[in-house]
Protein backbone atom coordinates (compact mmCIF):
# COMPACT_ATOMS: atom_id res chain seq x y z
CA UNK A 1 0.00 0.00 0.00
CA UNK A 2 1.41 3.07 -1.18
CA UNK A 3 1.45 5.85 1.43
CA UNK A 4 0.09 8.89 0.39
CA UNK A 5 -0.52 12.04 2.87
CA UNK A 6 -3.09 13.91 2.83
CA UNK A 7 -3.10 17.57 3.25
CA UNK A 8 -7.21 19.22 3.68
CA UNK A 9 -8.58 22.16 4.78
CA UNK A 10 -10.60 22.09 7.78
CA UNK A 11 -12.22 25.70 8.67
CA UNK A 12 -8.68 27.54 9.37
CA UNK A 13 -7.17 24.50 10.50
CA UNK A 14 -5.15 22.17 7.97
CA UNK A 15 -6.17 18.43 8.83
CA UNK A 16 -2.76 16.22 7.92
CA UNK A 17 -3.36 12.09 8.15
CA UNK A 18 -0.38 10.40 8.40
CA UNK A 19 -0.08 7.24 6.83
CA UNK A 20 1.66 3.65 8.44
CA UNK A 21 4.22 3.18 5.84
CA UNK A 22 4.60 6.77 5.46
CA UNK A 23 9.01 7.22 4.32
CA UNK A 24 11.74 9.33 4.64
CA UNK A 25 11.23 10.67 1.53
CA UNK A 26 7.33 11.73 1.70
CA UNK A 27 8.32 13.01 5.45
CA UNK A 28 10.53 15.84 3.68
CA UNK A 29 8.10 16.77 0.81
CA UNK A 30 5.14 16.95 4.04
CA UNK A 31 7.03 19.18 5.86
CA UNK A 32 7.64 21.12 2.77
CA UNK A 33 4.13 21.06 1.69
CA UNK A 34 2.28 21.68 4.94
CA UNK A 35 4.95 24.80 5.77
CA UNK A 36 3.78 26.57 2.75
CA UNK A 37 0.24 25.74 2.95
CA UNK A 38 0.17 27.35 6.45
CA UNK A 39 2.19 30.53 5.07
CA UNK A 40 0.04 30.94 2.25
CA UNK A 41 -3.24 30.23 3.71
CA UNK A 42 -3.30 32.07 7.33
CA UNK A 43 -3.96 28.94 9.23
CA UNK A 44 -4.37 29.30 12.68
CA UNK A 45 -4.36 25.06 13.71
CA UNK A 46 -2.69 22.22 12.19
CA UNK A 47 -4.48 18.58 13.14
CA UNK A 48 -2.34 14.94 12.95
CA UNK A 49 -4.46 12.57 12.22
CA UNK A 50 -2.67 9.37 13.37
CA UNK A 51 -5.42 6.66 13.60
CA UNK A 52 -3.99 5.20 10.54
CA UNK A 53 -0.63 4.66 12.55
CA UNK A 54 -0.53 1.28 14.53
CA UNK A 55 2.92 2.03 15.84
CA UNK A 56 4.99 5.22 16.76
CA UNK A 57 8.36 4.78 17.47
CA UNK A 58 11.11 7.33 17.87
CA UNK A 59 11.49 8.15 14.26
CA UNK A 60 7.77 8.85 13.87
CA UNK A 61 7.40 10.40 17.19
CA UNK A 62 10.27 13.01 15.99
CA UNK A 63 8.27 13.66 12.87
CA UNK A 64 5.17 14.56 14.39
CA UNK A 65 7.79 16.67 17.00
CA UNK A 66 8.85 18.32 13.82
CA UNK A 67 6.14 18.83 11.93
CA UNK A 68 4.20 20.54 15.36
CA UNK A 69 7.79 22.82 15.43
CA UNK A 70 7.57 24.31 12.15
CA UNK A 71 3.57 24.95 12.81
CA UNK A 72 4.72 26.67 15.84
CA UNK A 73 6.93 28.86 14.38
CA UNK A 74 4.28 29.93 11.45
CA UNK A 75 2.45 30.84 14.25
CA UNK A 76 -0.52 27.73 14.22
CA UNK A 77 -0.87 25.39 17.28
CA UNK A 78 -0.84 21.56 16.72
CA UNK A 79 -3.07 18.67 17.61
CA UNK A 80 -2.76 15.16 16.99
CA UNK A 81 -5.89 13.32 17.30
CA UNK A 82 -6.78 9.87 16.73
CA UNK A 83 -4.37 8.47 19.08
CA UNK A 84 -4.87 4.45 19.64
CA UNK A 85 -4.44 3.16 23.14
CA UNK A 86 -1.84 1.19 23.00
CA UNK A 87 0.11 4.04 20.74
CA UNK A 88 0.30 6.08 23.81
CA UNK A 89 1.03 3.28 26.63
CA UNK A 90 3.99 2.27 24.57
CA UNK A 91 5.06 6.37 23.85
CA UNK A 92 5.04 6.20 27.54
CA UNK A 93 7.25 3.56 27.82
CA UNK A 94 9.33 4.63 25.17
CA UNK A 95 9.62 7.81 27.44
CA UNK A 96 9.15 10.04 24.26
CA UNK A 97 7.52 13.35 25.04
CA UNK A 98 5.67 15.29 22.74
CA UNK A 99 6.47 18.82 23.97
CA UNK A 100 4.85 21.24 21.42
CA UNK A 101 1.56 19.26 21.05
CA UNK A 102 -1.47 18.89 22.24
CA UNK A 103 -3.22 16.23 21.85
CA UNK A 104 -7.17 15.40 21.05
CA UNK A 105 -9.39 12.45 21.36
CA UNK A 106 -10.86 13.48 17.70
CA UNK A 107 -11.05 15.78 15.07
CA UNK A 108 -14.39 17.30 16.63
CA UNK A 109 -12.69 17.76 19.56
CA UNK A 110 -9.19 19.25 18.19
CA UNK A 111 -11.90 21.88 16.09
CA UNK A 112 -13.11 22.75 19.30
CA UNK A 113 -10.23 23.77 21.05
CA UNK A 114 -8.72 25.46 17.95
CA UNK A 115 -11.89 27.66 17.78
CA UNK A 116 -11.40 29.10 21.44
CA UNK A 117 -7.91 30.63 20.26
CA UNK B 1 36.60 -4.99 7.11
CA UNK B 2 34.53 -3.00 9.81
CA UNK B 3 32.99 -6.24 12.57
CA UNK B 4 29.47 -6.14 12.40
CA UNK B 5 27.84 -4.64 15.17
CA UNK B 6 25.19 -7.83 15.52
CA UNK B 7 25.80 -10.91 13.98
CA UNK B 8 23.72 -13.54 13.34
CA UNK B 9 22.14 -15.24 16.98
CA UNK B 10 23.71 -18.80 17.26
CA UNK B 11 20.94 -21.25 16.39
CA UNK B 12 21.66 -23.38 19.47
CA UNK B 13 20.51 -20.22 21.75
CA UNK B 14 17.04 -20.30 19.90
CA UNK B 15 16.15 -23.30 21.24
CA UNK B 16 12.82 -25.07 19.94
CA UNK B 17 12.57 -22.09 17.55
CA UNK B 18 12.62 -21.98 13.74
CA UNK B 19 12.81 -19.42 10.91
CA UNK B 20 9.82 -17.59 9.89
CA UNK B 21 11.26 -15.57 7.97
CA UNK B 22 14.47 -13.91 6.91
CA UNK B 23 14.62 -10.10 5.25
CA UNK B 24 17.32 -7.38 4.23
CA UNK B 25 17.64 -4.28 5.55
CA UNK B 26 18.43 -1.35 3.21
CA UNK B 27 15.46 1.53 3.04
CA UNK B 28 13.68 3.01 6.13
CA UNK B 29 10.39 0.99 3.89
CA UNK B 30 12.13 -2.19 4.84
CA UNK B 31 11.61 -1.22 8.73
CA UNK B 32 8.19 -0.77 8.22
CA UNK B 33 7.90 -4.31 6.21
CA UNK B 34 9.43 -6.30 9.31
CA UNK B 35 7.37 -4.67 11.72
CA UNK B 36 4.27 -5.42 9.81
CA UNK B 37 5.40 -9.11 9.11
CA UNK B 38 5.89 -9.03 13.52
CA UNK B 39 2.55 -7.82 13.60
CA UNK B 40 0.62 -9.76 11.63
CA UNK B 41 1.78 -12.71 12.92
CA UNK B 42 1.33 -12.23 16.22
CA UNK B 43 -2.45 -10.72 15.59
CA UNK B 44 -3.23 -14.28 13.55
CA UNK B 45 -1.43 -15.77 16.72
CA UNK B 46 -3.71 -14.24 19.37
CA UNK B 47 -1.38 -11.59 21.19
CA UNK B 48 -2.98 -8.93 22.65
CA UNK B 49 -2.92 -5.34 20.81
CA UNK B 50 -1.41 -3.71 23.45
CA UNK B 51 1.82 -6.60 23.22
CA UNK B 52 1.65 -6.36 19.56
CA UNK B 53 2.10 -2.32 19.42
CA UNK B 54 4.60 -2.93 22.23
CA UNK B 55 6.75 -5.72 20.26
CA UNK B 56 6.07 -4.24 16.89
CA UNK B 57 7.59 -0.95 18.10
CA UNK B 58 10.50 -2.63 19.22
CA UNK B 59 11.27 -4.56 16.05
CA UNK B 60 10.98 -1.00 14.45
CA UNK B 61 13.59 0.50 16.54
CA UNK B 62 16.01 -2.11 16.07
CA UNK B 63 15.64 -2.06 12.21
CA UNK B 64 15.63 1.50 11.66
CA UNK B 65 19.13 1.60 14.03
CA UNK B 66 20.58 -0.79 12.04
CA UNK B 67 19.15 0.78 8.81
CA UNK B 68 20.04 4.96 10.03
CA UNK B 69 23.71 4.13 11.95
CA UNK B 70 24.54 0.87 10.63
CA UNK B 71 24.24 0.86 6.55
CA UNK B 72 21.72 -1.95 6.80
CA UNK B 73 21.54 -5.30 7.74
CA UNK B 74 19.49 -8.21 8.26
CA UNK B 75 16.55 -9.78 9.80
CA UNK B 76 15.17 -12.80 10.88
CA UNK B 77 11.82 -13.77 12.35
CA UNK B 78 11.87 -17.04 14.49
CA UNK B 79 9.09 -18.81 16.56
CA UNK B 80 8.66 -21.10 18.78
CA UNK B 81 4.77 -22.38 18.40
CA UNK B 82 4.61 -24.59 21.39
CA UNK B 83 5.93 -21.50 23.76
CA UNK B 84 4.00 -19.15 21.61
CA UNK B 85 6.95 -17.32 21.65
CA UNK B 86 8.56 -14.98 18.76
CA UNK B 87 12.21 -13.87 19.01
CA UNK B 88 13.59 -11.74 16.10
CA UNK B 89 17.32 -11.20 15.13
CA UNK B 90 18.64 -8.11 13.84
CA UNK B 91 22.14 -8.17 12.16
CA UNK B 92 23.82 -5.16 10.85
CA UNK B 93 27.22 -4.22 8.98
CA UNK B 94 27.88 -1.02 11.00
CA UNK B 95 31.36 -0.67 12.94
CA UNK B 96 29.93 -1.63 16.51
CA UNK B 97 28.70 -0.30 19.26
CA UNK B 98 31.74 0.73 21.55
CA UNK B 99 30.22 1.27 24.71
CA UNK B 100 26.65 -0.67 24.80
CA UNK B 101 25.75 0.50 27.73
CA UNK B 102 25.81 4.01 26.76
CA UNK B 103 24.09 3.31 23.36
CA UNK B 104 21.17 2.28 25.82
CA UNK B 105 21.39 5.09 28.14
CA UNK B 106 18.00 7.36 27.07
CA UNK B 107 19.19 10.67 26.02
CA UNK B 108 22.47 9.47 24.40
CA UNK B 109 22.82 9.36 20.69
CA UNK B 110 25.25 9.01 17.84
CA UNK B 111 22.95 10.14 15.00
CA UNK B 112 20.82 13.44 15.54
CA UNK B 113 18.26 11.43 17.06
CA UNK B 114 16.21 11.43 20.04
CA UNK B 115 18.65 8.90 21.63
CA UNK B 116 15.52 6.72 22.75
CA UNK B 117 15.45 3.91 20.22
CA UNK B 118 17.51 1.25 21.97
CA UNK B 119 16.98 1.90 25.45
CA UNK B 120 12.65 2.00 24.43
CA UNK B 121 13.15 -1.14 22.30
CA UNK B 122 14.89 -2.74 25.51
CA UNK B 123 11.94 -1.83 28.11
CA UNK B 124 9.59 -3.15 25.38
CA UNK B 125 10.71 -6.43 25.16
CA UNK B 126 10.48 -8.99 27.19
CA UNK B 127 14.54 -9.67 26.42
CA UNK B 128 16.51 -7.97 24.59
CA UNK B 129 20.35 -8.28 23.94
CA UNK B 130 22.84 -6.55 22.11
CA UNK B 131 26.32 -8.58 21.20
CA UNK B 132 28.87 -6.17 19.39
CA UNK B 133 31.95 -6.22 17.77
CA UNK B 134 33.27 -9.62 19.82
CA UNK B 135 30.27 -11.24 18.07
CA UNK B 136 26.05 -11.42 18.73
CA UNK B 137 23.14 -10.06 18.07
CA UNK B 138 20.00 -7.87 19.72
CA UNK B 139 17.56 -10.21 20.43
CA UNK B 140 13.82 -9.27 21.42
Amino acid sequence: MAGVTSINLVEHALLVSIQDDITDTEILELQDRLSNKISENRIDGVILDISALEIVDTFVGRVIAQLAGISRLLAADTYVVGMRPTVAVTLVELGMYLPETRTALSLTHALTQLRRL
Amino acid sequence: MPSPSYVAFDEKDLGAQVLLSQFKLKTSGDAVTVRQAVARYMKEHGASALNVTRFATAVSEIARNAIVHAGGGEFSIYVDPRAKRLSVVCWDKGPGIEDVALALTDGYTSGGGLGRGLGGAQRLAQKFEIRTAVGGAPAC
